[in-house]
C-alpha cells in the first residue's frame, strides 16, 4: 500500500515537473510547479523529514511560487508586449538532458554507497533546533544576515526612481 | 742517265705551273702583260722535250722506261704512292703537248691581241699545260685523277674566257658537268680497282689482273667500263659528245690546243695507258661507242656552216675513231692517230683562226657587228688573199681524209685495218668496219666541202673581201710548222714507204699484251691487222676518193646542188643541222624531271617537315607549357593555395555563429562540455 | 521504505527535467522555475542521504539552508526582471543579448 502510494507521489512530482518545463502557457506552468512542489513535499514525508516538508510548503509554495505568480501577473501585458513562451533549442537540450538522465542514472546505480539503516524518529524538529543553534549556529547566523541582505536589496531593486 | 730522264719530265711538269702562279698573281704589273713569261716557260718544255725525244730515239728500244715514285700517303691500312712514269709513250705524249702548246702561245701573242683578260688568259694556258703533263706523266690512278679534274677546271676556265657572252658562260659550264658525269664512272672504276687490287699503281694493277686471282669477270669488265666513263666524258664520245661542239665558244687557239690535240686526247691516252684492264666485254662496248661517235658526228658535220663548228664535229668523230681502234685492238694505231690528228687537227684550227681574225678585221673596218665572221657562207675565194693559210689547210685536209704520201692516211688505214680484221674474225660485228669506212668517206666529203666553201668560189661578201688579208707571221709560223708536220715522211722514217706506217714510231710504241687473262695477244693482234691491211688500204683510198668527188662536184663545179639535196631531203637535213636533237631530248627527259624531283623534294622539306613536323614539335611545347602554366596557376595557385585561405575564412564564418549571445546556448554547451569530459575519463 | 537508488533516480529526473527547462525557455519566470526544480532535486537528494545514512540530520540542515536560500534568490531574481521588463519591455531572454556578438 505504501509502496503504491510512494510511485504514485513520485509521478506526480515528474509528470509536474515534466509540465512545467515543456508547457508554452506560463500560468499552467506555475500551477504545475505548484503541484511538483506538493509532490516533494510529499517525498520528504516518505524519507521522515517531517519538518523539511512543513518548511517546503510553507516557503516554496506559500513564498516563492506566489511570488513568481506576481511575477508573471507584473510581467504579462497582453496588449503590448510580445511575450514569447516557445522554448528554443528544445530538439538538442532534450537530448543533452538525456544524455545527463542517462549518465546520473547510470553513475548513481552503480555507485557504492555506504548505507546504514535507520530508525524513524518520532518528530526531527527537536533535534533541528538543537543542531541549528549549537552546531551550525554560525551558518545560521549568517543566512539571517543574507537574508537581510537579500530582503534589502530586492526593496532597492523594485522601488526604481522614486 | 737516269737522273735526267727523270728531271726532265719534272721541270716540263712543274714549269708550266710557276708560270701560271707568276702571272696570276703578278700578270697585270709585268710588261706586255708577262706573255713573255708563259711563253719562255712552254718553248723551254717544248725543247725539254725534245732533248727526251732525241734520248729515246737513240736508245731506241721498245722497253724505254723510267719511273720514279714517293710515298704520299701511308697509314698501315691505306697507301698511297705518287710518281712518274717515262717510257715511249710518255716521251711521244709529251712531245705533242709542248709542241701544239707552244704554238698556241706563239698563235696567240697575235690572236689574243689587245685582249681585256691578257694575262690571266696565258695563265690559265701554262695551268692547263701543268695538268695536262700530270696526266701523261701519272703512273698511278690518283694522280692521273687529279690532274684530269684539273685540265676540266683548265677547259673550264678557257672555254669561259669571254664570260660576259651568256653562250661562253653555259658552254664553258655545259663541258665541265659533263665531264663530270664522266667522271663519276671513272672514280667508281678506280675504287672498284683498288678494292680488289688494293694499289692505286699500274704495275701492281696490271700484275694483279693478270694473276687472275683479285679480280675477274663482270667485276673486271664494269671497273674497265667505269674507267672508260671517264673517256667518254673527256673526249667527248657518244653520248657525253655534247659539250665538244658548244666548246668552239673559247678563243680559237684554245680550240686548237685543248679541243683538237691534247685535251681531248687525254681520254684515248688513258685508255691506251690502261688498255691491257680491259676484258673483251668491255673492248666490244668501247669499239661500238667509238664507232657510233665517228659516224654520228660525221653526219651532223656535212650540214654545219660555222667554220669551227665544222672542226669540232670532225674532232668528235676522229676520236671516235681512235677509240674504235682501242676496241677493236689495235691501240698502238689509235695512238698513232692520236699523234697525227693533233698535228693536223690543231692545224686545222689555226688556219681557221687565221681566217676568223682576218674576217674580224674586215667586218670591223666596215662597222660591220652583225655579221658573223666563222660563217663559211660569208667566206669564199680567200685563196688568193691569204695564200699561206690556204696552202696549209689544204695540207692538212689532205692528211685527215686520208689521202696518200699524209701522214692521216698511215694512222687512218692502220685503224681500219684492225677494224676490218676485228670483224674477219667475229662476223657478227661487221657494223664496225662499216662505220669506219663510212666516216672515212663522209671525212672526206665535208673537210673538202668546207676548202671549197672558204677558199674556193665567188666571194660572197664583196664590200669586205678586199680587206681579207694574210695573218702575222706569229701566226703563220705555227701553221706552217704543223701543215709541214702532216706529210708521211716524218712518222715513217727511217723508211721511207708512204704505203707502210712501218717507221720509228711503229718500232718504238710497242702494244703490250692485255693482261686479262683469256685475251688475245698482242701478236696475233697485228697479224691479224697484217693480213687485212691490203684491203683495208685499197677501201680507204676509194672511199675518200669517193667523198673528195661528191664535194668537188656539190661545190666546185655545181653540178649537183647542195640546196636542191637539203631541200630533197629536208628531214635528214634538219636532223643533221640541228645535231640529232640531242641536247633539246636531253633537256626534255632528263634535265627538266630532275629540275622537277629537287623542286619536290624541296617541297617536302620546306613544307611539310619544316612546317609540320618541326613547327609541330615547336607547338606542342608551347601547348604543354599553357597546360603547365594553367595548371600551375589554376590549379595550385587557386585551388590550394588560396583554397586554404578560404577555408579558413568559411570556418571562421560558421564558427562565428557560435557567439549567439544567448544565455541559453552557452549553458548548453557547458553542459554538453562537461558531459564530453565526464564520458572521455569514465573511459 | 525504498531503497536508496530509487530517491535517487527521482531526484535525478527533476534535476535533468530543470536542466532542460533553464536550457530551452524563452521567458524568465519560466528559467526561474527550472532553477527551482534544479534546487528541488538537490534538496531530495540531501534528505534521502540524510535518512540512509543512519538518520543524519545534518542533511536536514542543509536543506533547510537551500529553502531559505532559494527563497532569498527567488525574491532576488523577481526584482530583477522586473527592472528588466520595465526597461525593455520585454522578458524574452533573447531579448537581453547586449552581449551578442
Amino acid at each position: 500500500m505504501a509502496e503504491l502510494v510512494f510511485w504514485f507521489v513520485a509521478a506526480i512530482t515528474i509528470i509536474s515537473a515534466g509540465f512545467v518545463v515543456l508547457n508554452n502557457q506560463l500560468i499552467y506552468s506555475a500551477v504545475a510547479l505548484l503541484f511538483t512542489l506538493f509532490g516533494v513535499a510529499g517525498i520528504y514525508v516518505f524519507l521522515w523529514a517531517d519538518f523539511i516538508a512543513g518548511i517546503q510548503i510553507l516557503v516554496y509554495v506559500g513564498g516563492i511560487l506566489v511570488l513568481v505568480i506576481f511575477g508573471i501577473m507584473l510581467t504579462n501585458k497582453i496588449k503590448s508586449v510580445r511575450i514569447s513562451h516557445k522554448s528554443m533549442q528544445q530538439g538538442v537540450g532534450g537530448a543533452v538532458a538525456l544524455w545527463l538522465f542517462i549518465f546520473l542514472s547510470l553513475a548513481l546505480s552503480k555507485a557504492p554507497w555506504a548505507i546504514s539503516a535507520a530508525v524513524e524518529p518520532s518528530g526531527t524538529v527537536r533535534e533541528i533546533g538543537i543542531l541549528l543553534l549549537i552546531d551550525y549556529l554560525l551558518p545560521f547566523e549568517i543566512i539571517s544576515l543574507l537574508l537581510l541582505g537579500a530582503l534589502i536589496g530586492a526593496a532597492v531593486l523594485s522601488r526604481g526612481d522614486a | 742517265m737516269d737522273n735526267i730522264m727523270i728531271t726532265l719530265p719534272l721541270l716540263i711538269l712543274f714549269l708550266p705551273l710557276v708560270s701560271f702562279i707568276i702571272l696570276i698573281f703578278f700578270g697585270k704589273k709585268l710588261p706586255r702583260q708577262g706573255d713573255w713569261v708563259a711563253v719562255g716557260s712552254i718553248v723551254a718544255t717544248f725543247f725539254f722535250a725534245i732533248y727526251l725525244f732525241i734520248q729515246m730515239i737513240l736508245e731506241y728500244d721498245p722497253g724505254f722506261s723510267h719511273g720514279a715514285s714517293f710515298s704520299w700517303i701511308d697509314l698501315d691500312a691505306f697507301k698511297i704512292d705518287l710518281g712518274i712514269l717515262v717510257d715511249n709513250v710518255t716521251v711521244v705524249m709529251l712531245l705533242i703537248v709542248t709542241l701544239v702548246s707552244s704554238c698556241t702561245h706563239i698563235f696567240s701573242l697575235k690572236y689574243m691581241e689587245g685582249d681585256i683578260r691578257y694575262s690571266r688568259y696565258f695563265a690559265y694556258l701554262g695551268l692547263f699545260t701543268f695538268s695536262m703533263n700530270g696526266i701523261v706523266l701519272a703512273d698511278n690512278l690518283i694522280s692521273m685523277y687529279m690532274s684530269w679534274e684539273l685540265v676540266g677546271v683548265s677547259s673550264y676556265l678557257l672555254i669561259g674566257h669571254w664570260f660576259e657572252k651568256d653562250s661562253a658562260a653555259d658552254a664553258s659550264k655545259k663541258a665541265f658537268l659533263t665531264n663530270r658525269v664522266g667522271d663519276i664512272g671513272f672514280f667508281i672504276g678506280i675504287m672498284l680497282l683498288y678494292s680488289a687490287v688494293g694499289s692505286f699503281a699500274f704495275g701492281p694493277i696490271f700484275d694483279s689482273i693478270a694473276s687472275g686471282d683479285a679480280i675477274t669477270g663482270l667485276t673486271l669488265t664494269l671497273a674497265g667500263l667505269g674507267i672508260f666513263m671517264g673517256a667518254v666524258g673527256k673526249s667527248s664520245q657518244f653520248p657525253l659528245h655534247i659539250w665538244l661542239p658548244d666548246a668552239m665558244e673559247g678563243p680559237t687557239p684554245v680550240s686548237a690546243l685543248m679541243h683538237a690535240a691534247t685535251m681531248v686526247a687525254a681520254g684515248v691516252y688513258m685508255a691506251v695507258r690502261l688498255f691491257p684492264i680491259f676484258t673483251p666485254d668491255a673492248l666490244l662496248v668501247i669499239a661500238y661507242t667509238g664507232g657510233i661517235t665517228a659516224i654520228l658526228a660525221a653526219l651532223i658535220a656535212i650540214t654545219q656552216n660555222d667554220i669551227k663548228k665544222v672542226l669540232a664535229y670532225s674532232t668528235v668523230s676522229q676520236l671516235g675513231y681512235m677509240i674504235l681502234a682501242v676496241g677493236t685492238g689495235v691501240y698502238t694505231a689509235a695512238f698513232f692517230h692520236l699523234l697525227t690528228h693533233a698535228m693536223f687537227k690543231a692545224n686545222l684550227f689555226y688556219c681557221s683562226g687565221s681566217v676568223i681574225h682576218s674576217m674580224h678585221h674586215a667586218l670591223h673596218k666596215v662597222h660591220d657587228e652583225k655579221t658573223d665572221p666563222q660563217d663559211m657562207r660569208n667566206m669564199g675565194g680567200f685563196k688568193e688573199k691569204m695564200p699561206v693559210t690556204y696552202w696549209s689547210m689544204l695540207i692538212s685536209t689532205l692528211a685527215i681524209a686520208g689521202v696518200p704520201l699524209f701522214s692521216g692516211f698511215l694512222s687512218k688505214d692502220a685503224i681500219l685495218a684492225g677494224t676490218l680484221a676485228f670483224a674477219q674474225h667475229h662476223p657478227q660485228h661487221f657494223l664496225l668496219p662499216l662505220f669506219g669506212f663510212g666516216a672515212a668517206a663522209i671525212t672526206a666529203f665535208y673537210m673538202f666541202r668546207l676548202i671549197f666553201m672558204t677558199f674556193h668560189g665567188k666571194p660572197s661578201m664583196k664590200d669586205t673581201f678586199k680587206d681579207i688579208h694574210e695573218s702575222p707571221k706569229e701566226m703563220t709560223g705555227p701553221i706552217v710548222l704543223l701543215g709541214t708536220l702532216s706529210f708521211f715522211i716524218f712518222y715513217t722514217l727511217p723508211y721511207f714507204n708512204p704505203i707502210s706506217d712501218h717507221g720509228w714510231f711503229t718500232d718504238l710504241v710497242v702494244p703490250q699484251t692485255s693482261a686479262v687473262p683469256g685475251s688475245m695477244t698482242a701478236n696475233e693482234i697485228r697479224e691479224h691487222a697484217h693480213h687485212a691491211h691490203y684491203l683495208a688500204m685499197g677501201l680507204s683510198i676509194g672511199v675518200a676518193a669517193i667523198g673528195i668527188l661528191l664535194a668537188v662536184l656539190m661545190y666546185v663545179k655545181n653540178v649537183i646542188s647542195p640546196k636542191k639535196l637539203s631541200d630533197r631531203f629536208g628531214f635528214l637535213y634538219d636532223w643533221s643541222l640541228n645535231k640529232f636533237y640531242f641536247d633539246e631530248n636531253y633537256n626534255r627527259f632528263l634535265y627538266q624531271p630532275f629540275l622537277k624531283l629537287s623542286e619536290t623534294v624541296s617541297w617536302l622539306d620546306w613544307e611539310l617537315y619544316d612546317k609540320y613536323f618541326i613547327n609541330g614539335f615547336g607547338r606542342i611545347t608551347s601547348l604543354l607549357s599553357r597546360l603547365s602554366g594553367k595548371f600551375d596557376y589554376d590549379g595550385i595557385d587557386q585551388g590550394l593555395v588560396d583554397g586554404l585561405g578560404r577555408i579558413s575564412g568559411v570556418a571562421g564564418q560558421n564558427l562565428r555563429k557560435i557567439q549567439t549571445g544567448r544565455l541559453q546556448n552557452y549553458l548548453l554547451y557547458v553542459v554538453a562540455g562537461i558531459l564530453v569530459i565526464i564520458i572521455i575519463q569514465a573511459f | 521504505m525504498h531503497s536508496l537508488d530509487s530517491y535517487l533516480f527521482i531526484s535525478a529526473m527533476l534535476f535533468c527535467l530543470g536542466v532542460f527547462g533553464v536550457m530551452t525557455r524563452r521567458n524568465a519566470i519560466a528559467v526561474l522555475m527550472g532553477v527551482e526544480l534544479i534546487l528541488n532535486a538537490a534538496n531530495i537528494n540531501f534528505v534521502a542521504f540524510s535518512k540512509f545514512n543512519g538518520m543524519n540530520l545534518d542533511g536536514h540542515i542543509f536543506g533547510l539552508f537551500v529553502i531559505v536560500l532559494a527563497a532569498a534568490e527567488a525574491a532576488v531574481a523577481l526584482a530583477i526582471i522586473i527592472n528588466i521588463y520595465n526597461n525593455l519591455n520585454s522578458i524574452n531572454v533573447d531579448d537581453a543579448a547586449e552581449l551578442r556578438q
